[in-house]
């Protein structure tokens, strides 16, 4: 079946009130960006309180509802059949020849649903309604109507042309990434990080990140990863301008003065700390974590807490409750986990002490901080100052 | 600077390997099976490769069979060898620091049946020719080893063990992977008892993607590749063109004036292992003069994480590569390290340096410099 256009539904934009048409605007937006990557050309437009796409040239099918798939906000997509001559013989014909090829297996039932945008049309909706499913069961005698609950629901609607459609391709729900302000990601090369700005970026946040790099004790190759994880998230959050911090000065520092089992929790604070000075100068008003109670040493209750108190700004971590499993089924979903799985050390592994800390005592840690007044401040805005910023956009 | 000691993984193109393969992608680029003259040109490059390749080991142009590089070699050697000839025996000894590309064919071919011997080695990564011989049955058809052990530059005796295998039981092939050798030694398969001979392009100077087998005349072997009948019939494919012409010239070069190069290359050896010992706590792995292969230092660094101090050495300009950079991305250490005892506390320490024809003195003391600055630094943060 050849469909030339497609109609896009949306869940939640729906009940904006007055803002609605930004929420529509930012759905174009991305939905124009999304197509980008699928080859041929595409008009996207509202009308009366639907977005369409229509193929404006050659396309491929799958690729287009693949790009649409990942577009934050659209809750179902309706590959649409268009008739120009509007006559209702040519869409009684029509119609019987899209159910023949769409519905190769005729044992369903239907409903036809009419609708008349062009209210001068000479027949009324239900009457149509009427005639065009009489003209199907004459034609495939093996279905059968039901208007309450039918397997197919058949539209036709009454436009400019007549659009046919009944299939819908469920999409990612969520609302329109640009919607919901900005947060600040913080990407390791880890499973669970990708997973999170996924997560956030679903519900309309546009997505900054921030990658620490601890050469000599990374590699290049873990650096590189990160940036291909960032750019998988990219296909749907967007392009992700990912703020790579070297780390190493201060976690040889903090190695230097502090009790080798507070590293970890010292150094990520430290992050935290960093994370938000950068998200405060990028206009990001939250910060994203891929944390889940108990995952590791640093993500006990205790040393959650630990880390929160350095910052002021919210910290979203939607993966908080999720067991390992859960988020690494997510991970294959969205395509970050081949990469995340990639043996590539990041600076979180480098120094683990042995044993450490479970049930960080706060007074404890604040007292080991104090042994690195003398520098830590310069260190910090030192490591700010010179962080790289790259762009990373879905290929 | 910059300082590329990492020629063991893989090495810059002479000028004129460069020159003949632009010439044969662009300008001579026919088919060589091709009836016409753009064809009969394309196989005049194959012709003369295999001549330039065959005058290196005084063997004969028949002998000589083109390969996707060392790793199809060694397959072809041994899978190819094992099924060809496995009504006579199903028994193989090899070693136990060979390279992957070995190591792993012989595995698939103990799932299929076949029985392989592994010899153990001793602190200089040599095996025993006692246990070798003892080793050797009526049914075994291959022993295979190493020239050079790609880890640590050890130098089987391969003169020996040919000699103890054929006198033990003439039907016997032995297969020598040569990948390292190739190059740096003068190799005579028919003199020194040597029936199948491994060798990679990109070690010599010569393109990614390239290398051959020299398999000696009545050695049945069976193809790994079925189609179009080149080469005989046991390499099916469009020859590489390119790549053929570009590693014939590389070995021309590289067997020109070869004694002179291989002391150009012994002297940087010579002359980083003992600048090194200049450092606290090293351990050479690698031997000096000729009691190794001429391109090869191996170091053990006290107290560093190899790949932390190569990392460090690569913000420097200077590349090398922690055990061997063909399986260094494999977590865990490595086998020959272990396989000739190395200390447990240096298994994960060890850097090779290798060297080829365009380093210089002067690169090893930017290395040394890079070294006496960084080592005082990573000794300080351990885990």
């Amino acid at each position: 079946m050849r469909y030339q256009s497609f109609l896009i539904k949306y869940a939640e934009i729906g009940t904006k009130g007055k803002n609605r048409y930004l929420f529509e605007d930012a759905l174009i937006r991305q939905i124009r960006i999304a197509l980008k990557r699928a080859e041929g050309d595409f008009l996207v437009s509202k009308e009366s309180g639907r977005i369409y796409v229509q193929a404006v040239s050659d396309y491929d099918y799958d690729e287009v509802i693949a790009a649409l798939k990942k577009v934050f906000g659209i809750a179902w997509i309706c590959p649409v059949v268009q008739l120009e001559q509007k006559d209702f013989e040519t869409v009684k014909r029509a119609l019987v020849e899209y159910v023949g090829e769409v519905y190769p297996d005729r044992h369903f039932t239907f409903k036809v649903e009419c609708r008349r945008a062009d209210k001068t049309y000479p027949i009324h909706s239900e009457d149509m309604n009427r005639e065009l499913g009489a003209e199907i069961l004459t034609a495939y005698p093996e279905t059968s109507v039901d208007v309450h609950s039918p397997d197919v629901r058949l539209h036709v609607e009454v436009r400019k042309g007549v659009n046919i459609f009944s299939l819908m391709i469920p999409g990612p729900g969520g609302m329109p990434v640009g919607t919901n302000g900005k947060a600040m990601l913080l990407l390791s090369g880890g499973i669970d990080s990708p997973v999170a700005g996924y997560m956030i970026a679903k519900r309309g946040v546009k997505i900054d990140a921030v990658y620490f790099h601890a050469p000599p004790y990374t590699s290049e190759r873990a650096k590189q990863k990160v940036i291909d994880l960032a750019k998988i998230v990219a296909r749907y959050s967007g392009p992700i301008p990912l703020h790579i911090v070297n780390f190493t000065d201060i976690q040889l520092y903090i190695y230097e003065k502090c009790p080798h089992e507070e590293l970890t929790i010292i150094m990520r604070r430290y992050m935290m700390k960093i994370a938000e000075t950068i998200a405060a100068s990028n206009d990001a008003k939250a910060l994203i974590t891929g944390e889940s109670i108990g995952q590791v040493a640093s993500q006990t209750v205790q040393s959650l807490a630990t880390t929160n108190e350095v910052c002021t700004m919210p910290v979203f971590r939607p993966l908080i409750a999720f067991d390992k499993q859960e988020i690494v089924d997510i991970a294959e979903k969205i395509g970050t986990f081949e990469t995340s799985i990639l043996p590539y050390e990041d600076c979180c592994t480098i120094f683990v002490a042995k044993h450490p800390v479970i049930r960080p005592n706060r007074n404890h840690i604040r007292k080991s901080e104090q042994n690195l007044r003398e520098k830590i401040d310069d260190m910090v805005s030192t490591a700010i100052e010179q962080a790289e910023v790259v762009w990373c956009e879905a290929e | 600077m910059e300082a590329y000691f990492d020629n063991s993984a893989t090495t810059k193109v002479f000028d004129c390997v460069k020159e003949i393969v632009v010439r044969t992608m662009t300008e001579d680029y026919g088919n060589p099976a091709s009836k016409h003259r753009k064809g009969m040109e394309a196989e005049q490059y194959i012709r003369q490769a295999r001549s330039q390749i065959a005058k290196t080991l005084r063997a004969q142009e028949r002998e000589i069979l083109f390969t996707s590089g060392g790793s199809e070699s060694n397959n072809m050697a041994l899978i190819g060898m094992a099924l060809a000839n496995e009504r006579a025996g199903k028994h193989i000894i090899s070693t136990a620091i060979e390279h992957a590309s070995v190591y792993r064919p012989l595995e698939y071919l103990e799932r299929a049946g076949f029985e392989v011997t592994f010899l153990s080695v001793d602190h200089d990564g040599h095996i025993d020719l006692a246990k070798l011989e003892a080793a050797i049955r009526p049914d075994t058809i291959l022993v295979s080893t190493m020239y050079v052990n790609n880890e640590i530059g050890a130098v089987e005796p391969v003169e020996e063990i040919a000699r103890i295998v054929h006198a033990k039981n003439p039907k016997t092939i032995y297969h020598v992977d040569a990948i390292q050798a190739y190059g740096k030694f003068v190799i005579r398969p028919e003199r020194q008892g040597i029936d199948l001979l491994s060798v990679s392009g990109h070690k010599i100077h010569g393109p990614k993607g390239t290398g051959f087998l020299y398999i000696r005349r009545g050695v049945k072997i069976r193809p790994l590749i079925y189609g179009g009948g080149q080469q005989w019939d046991l390499r099916a494919g469009t020859e590489n063109v390119p790549g053929v012409a570009g590693l014939g010239e590389a070995a021309r070069e590289m067997y020109t004036n070869h004694g002179e190069k291989v002391r150009q290359l012994t002297e940087l050896k010579d002359y980083l292992s003992d600048r090194l010992l200049e450092l606290e706590d090293v351990a050479l792995n690698s031997r000096k003069g000729e009691a190794g292969a001429p391109q090869i230092v191996s170091a053990s660094f006290g107290g560093v994480r190899a790949e932390v101090l190569l990392h460090a050495l690569e913000e420097k300009g200077i590349y090398v590569s922690s055990g061997s950079a063909c399986s260094s991305n494999h977590p865990g250490v490595s086998g020959t390290l272990k396989g000739i005892g190395v200390a447990q506390r240096y298994l994960d320490a060890t850097i090779r340096f290798s060297f080829g024809l365009f380093n210089t003195k002067e690169e090893i003391d930017y290395c040394m410099d890079a070294l006496k600055e960084l080592l005082p630094v990573l000794r300080r943060y351990r885990r």
